[in-house]
């Protein structure tokens, strides 16, 4: 498929449902429609696709041990071994998991092969990806953890602290949240790497600029609402408080661009289950990363075993036993 | 299903947390804080929906009027003239800062730093109250 072909069709679609809730809201007028059904539908997806394709995933028999490994594993006594890096107990598992969710750790690892003086091929550290890829995370969960105060009432005070720390500078007015910043730039970075470097380019997929562009529009549009066309947040509330209560109400005076933002926030949470975006569960379901390296302690039963009709030599032997010994065969049993 | 007991666990774990706006206020109507509006006046400097969603923008324009350019009068769009005050002007009509512009920001967790310096006519020197 051509590279620019797939970043079009997934531009196209991602405007495509910014028009289709502008006009929805605007000259449409459906309010209830944006502000109430389909936020439910699109929870309801969210939440009973998420569970039903993880337990498909689980319902997948792993038939060998394949965890990888990075470190010397545990053999003699004397030999150092390093159970995060090759864990062969629950307790390694777990901590190499710790790390691989909130560290991100196995992309720290991420190497450039290139070909040096000489034609050597040369590996070198590439972490480029890693740290834009961490700060997109970080700040995607910062400004969800943040939007609670849309939903509780009161409000837990660990939201405001974020929100202080996040507004610490008090750049311009409304506040500017260093996250918001750091969230467009590394989604921007994202994007920029599957265009730029051409290896990339030639195996990105309209599915992968999808995503990123989908968040894009969200992150925009927040930043918008909150910075130019302002919105009564008391009524944002209102309206986020009546869903989450099952009292669905829409107050009337929330600028359409809040619709906007909801419709494109709804998009994502149905695409959620359906797409690479699903990679935050499949972490936990990945046999390189949640099995530990025991080979040689427990055996691995491939729980695809079925039970293979057998025939030994004792049941053999017994049954040709007469003929055996009449052409003067060796026998076990007399 | 393999290793049941710890999908479970995990896929409970997943609800419980994202779930967290349906079960926090278990249920209950949130009733919106009353805001104490002036009794004697009809009509804010601008019109009540932009008010609403803009006043910070209002105050920040005022601000550097009044800091920058020495400039105090504004002239709302209904031709009113108002003195480009926080204190004197908003404060006036809005008589506590407590049962208006913090009720309300209380509740949508919006803490202006505003206080610093600039004195609401009653809570005289009692520091930041957000
Ligand atoms: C209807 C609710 C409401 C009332 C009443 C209200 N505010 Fe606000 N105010 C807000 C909201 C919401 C924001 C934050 C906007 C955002 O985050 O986009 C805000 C932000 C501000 C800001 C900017 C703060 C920052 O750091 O971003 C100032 C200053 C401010 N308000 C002053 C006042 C004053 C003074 C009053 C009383 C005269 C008042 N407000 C009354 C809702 C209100
Ligand atoms: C002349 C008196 C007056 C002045 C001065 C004034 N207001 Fe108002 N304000 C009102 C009135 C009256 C209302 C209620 C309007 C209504 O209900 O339609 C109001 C409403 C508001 C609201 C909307 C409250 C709601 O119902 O959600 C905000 C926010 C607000 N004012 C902020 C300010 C700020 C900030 C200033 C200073 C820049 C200011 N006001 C100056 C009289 C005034
Ligand atoms: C560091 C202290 C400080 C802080 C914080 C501060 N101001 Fe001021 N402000 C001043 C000073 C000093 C003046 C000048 C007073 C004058 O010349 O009348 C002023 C003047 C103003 C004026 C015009 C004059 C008047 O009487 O109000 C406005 C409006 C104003 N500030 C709004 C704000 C708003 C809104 C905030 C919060 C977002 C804020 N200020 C935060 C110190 C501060
Ligand atoms: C995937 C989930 C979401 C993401 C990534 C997201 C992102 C953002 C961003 C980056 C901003 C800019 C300001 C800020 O950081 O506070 C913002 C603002 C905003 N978002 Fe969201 N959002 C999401 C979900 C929602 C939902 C479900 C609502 C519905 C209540 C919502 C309502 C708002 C509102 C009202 C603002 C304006 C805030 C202000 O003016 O201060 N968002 N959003």
């Amino acid at each position: 498929m051509n590279a620019w072909y797939s970043v079009f069709a997934a531009l196209f679609i991602v405007l495509f449902l910014t028009l289709v809730s502008l006009i929805g809201v605007g000259p449409v007028g459906a309010k209830g429609i944006f502000g109430i059904y389909i936020p439910y539908l699109a929870a309801v997806v969210f939440f009973v696709g998420i569970v039903v394709r993880i337990i498909q995933w689980a319902k997948v028999p792993v038939p060998f041990n394949i965890c990888t490994t990075g470190g010397q594993g545990k053999s003699l006594p004397w030999i150092k071994n390093d159970n995060l890096d090759c864990p062969h107990n629950t307790w390694g598992v777990i901590g190499r998991m710790f790390l691989e969710v909130f560290l991100f750790r196995s992309l720290f690892r991420n190497t450039k092969a290139q070909l040096g003086q000489g034609a050597k091929l040369t590996f070198a550290s590439a972490k480029w990806l890693w740290l834009f890829g961490i700060l997109f995370h970080y700040s995607f969960l910062t400004i969800v953890l943040r939007h609670l105060r849309f939903f509780t009432e009161p409000m837990p005070s660990f939201v405001q602290w974020i929100s202080y720390f996040d507004g610490f500078f008090e750049l311009l007015l409304p506040t500017v949240f260093l996250t918001d910043i750091v969230f467009l730039l590394a989604a921007g970075y994202l994007f920029l790497r599957r265009v730029v470097i051409p290896q990339i380019r030639y195996l990105s997929l309209p599915s992968d600029y999808f995503a990123l562009f989908l968040i894009l529009a969200i992150g925009i549009s927040g930043v918008l609402m909150r910075q130019v066309w302002k919105v009564d947040l008391l009524q944002v509330k209102e309206l986020a408080l009546g869903l989450a209560s099952f009292r669905p109400a829409i107050p009337q005076g929330i600028g359409d661009i809040f619709y906007i933002h909801l419709f494109l926030v709804c998009c994502l949470a149905v695409y959620f289950p359906f797409s690479k975006l699903m990679h935050a569960p499949g972490v936990f379901f990945s046999p390189t990363r949640n099995l530990a390296n025991n080979n040689r302690m427990v055996r691995h039963i491939n729980p695809w075993n079925y039970p293979v009709k057998v025939h030994t030599y004792e049941e053999y032997e017994d049954e040709y036993r007469e003929k055996m010994k009449a052409v003067g065969l060796p026998v076990d049993k007399e | 299903m393999y290793n049941s007991g710890k999908v479970i666990i995990g896929i409970i774990i997943f609800l419980a947390v994202f779930a967290l706006p349906i079960w926090y206020n278990r249920g209950a109507a949130v009733v919106p804080p009353k805001l104490e509006l002036p009794k004697d006046e009809k009509q804010c400097v601008e019109a009540t929906a932009y008010m609403k969603a803009s006043h910070m923008e209002m105050l920040d324009t005022w601000r550097n009027s009044v800091v920058r350019d020495g400039a105090r009068v504004y002239v709302s769009t209904t031709g009113k003239t108002y003195n480009m005050s926080l204190q004197n002007t908003c404060l006036a009509c809005h008589k506590t800062k407590e049962k208006f512009c913090d009720r309300c920001h209380n509740y949508l967790d919006v803490a202006p730093d505003c206080w610093d310096c600039h004195i609401a006519p009653e809570v005289k020197l009692t520091g930041r109250t957000k």
